[in-house]
């Protein structure tokens, strides 16, 4: 076992989603989110919505909040892209958002067609009046999720948690990542 | 491509939502918003003054949470159109509370009566069979819609309906700017009083 595996932060992100009763799980799916989406998918208390382009999870949030529900997104920081004009609705009507965002272009990144959005997302979600939190040890991951919710559905924010390529581990396609 | 639409859009958004009963409505941005507004603004109508192509996703996050309320989406094909993938997001949940409405006249009519794919054929009532809607449906005349609404609350769905519109344009009927507002008001109407402490 690394030291990495030693905190189990994804399930520690999916006991702050019970916590914070997040009930709708929207995703575009990424190898970094691969453990929390099994754990969500086997929670029969969270249902499962699979996107095709990661700006539907800001409608479906937006949506669950009018019927009283919260949601969460997770995405892979080059679908924070896809997100930015959508996200006004959230500023506009002072929805609460929350996603959790795994990075790629950043520490260790090998594909040069990731850095642009990698390096632009914490700016683009601040330019979108995103609250952006970032973890970057395994140790740190429950705590600013659960923060970050209770910003979110609580502090009615829009709240985006970055989770750093130190912590879910860079790729490479030796272990069969996405390029 | 187009034959002639006769049917009127204000026609349509009254027929649908007439005796509205427990629907709960999805107006997306642009003139269905001001039809779902013609036809009597109402505190659970969340019209959309932005967000182009989110529409049918804000209905899917309100159909999934308010399972046993009938929710409408109704739209227009340009601003589907921007959105045409949560049609297969919607087809992958299958919620049955769930209808989508597109007033299809054809054009942009917000931006100067451009048109959009579907003057050149593009059927979007094929596209939602494909994605798993439950019925799927293009609508030409009232007796169509009329029929379409006494299946809102069937609990049969998801529906869609491509409810093709003439390409006129209406006086407007604004519906609140504030999402503030909007949002407040839906959720006190829906959750009572008390969704303000939530």
């Amino acid at each position: 076992m690394s030291a990495r595996d030693a905190v189990d932060w994804p399930a520690d992100i999916h006991a702050a989603l019970k916590s914070a009763e997040v009930r709708q799980v929207a995703y575009v799916p990424d190898a970094g989110h691969a453990r929390l989406l099994a754990l969500c998918a086997a929670d029969p208390a969270m249902r499962m919505v699979p996107l095709t382009t990661e700006e539907e999870g800001i409608g479906l949030a937006a949506g669950a909040w009018l019927g009283g529900e919260r949601a969460v997104l997770l995405m892979q920081s080059s679908g924070v892209g896809n997100c930015i004009n959508t996200l006004g609705m959230i500023e506009a009507c002072r929805f609460p958002f929350l996603t959790l965002v795994t990075m790629r272009g950043e520490f260790g990144e090998f594909n040069p067609w990731q850095v642009p959005m990698g390096q632009a997302t914490e700016a683009v979600l601040e330019a979108a009046k995103v609250v952006v939190h970032r973890a970057g040890a395994p140790g740190e991951v429950g705590a600013a999720v659960a923060g970050a919710a209770r910003l979110a559905f609580s502090g009615y924010q829009a709240v985006a948690v970055l989770l750093s390529q130190r912590l879910i581990g860079a790729k490479s396609f030796q272990d069969r990542a996405a390029p | 491509m187009s034959r002639a639409n006769t049917l009127d859009r204000r026609d349509v958004a009254r027929a649908l939502l007439a005796e509205r009963g427990e629907l709960l409505v999805v107006a997306g941005l642009g003139a269905p918003a001001w039809d779902a507004t013609a036809a009597g603004d109402h505190p659970l109508t969340f019209p959309l003054w932005g967000a182009m192509g989110s529409a049918a996703m804000v209905g899917l996050g309100l159909a999934l949470a308010q399972p046993e309320r009938p929710v409408l989406v109704l739209t227009g094909d340009g601003e589907l159109l921007m959105g045409l993938g949560s049609l297969a997001t919607i087809g992958v949940q299958r919620p049955r509370n769930l209808a989508v409405a597109v007033l299809d006249n054809e054009h942009y009519g917000e931006t100067g009566m451009q048109e959009t794919a579907t003057a050149h054929g593009v059927d979007l009532a094929a596209v939602a069979r494909g994605c798993g809607f439950a019925e799927s449906e293009m609508i030409r005349d009232q007796a169509g819609v009329a029929a379409l609404a006494g299946r809102l609350r069937a609990q049969q769905g998801p529906l869609f309906a491509q409810v093709k519109v003439a390409a006129d344009a209406k006086p407007l009927v604004l519906p609140p700017r504030d999402g503030g507002l909007l949002k407040t008001r839906f959720r006190a109407a829906l959750l009572g009083p008390g969704a303000a402490l939530a």
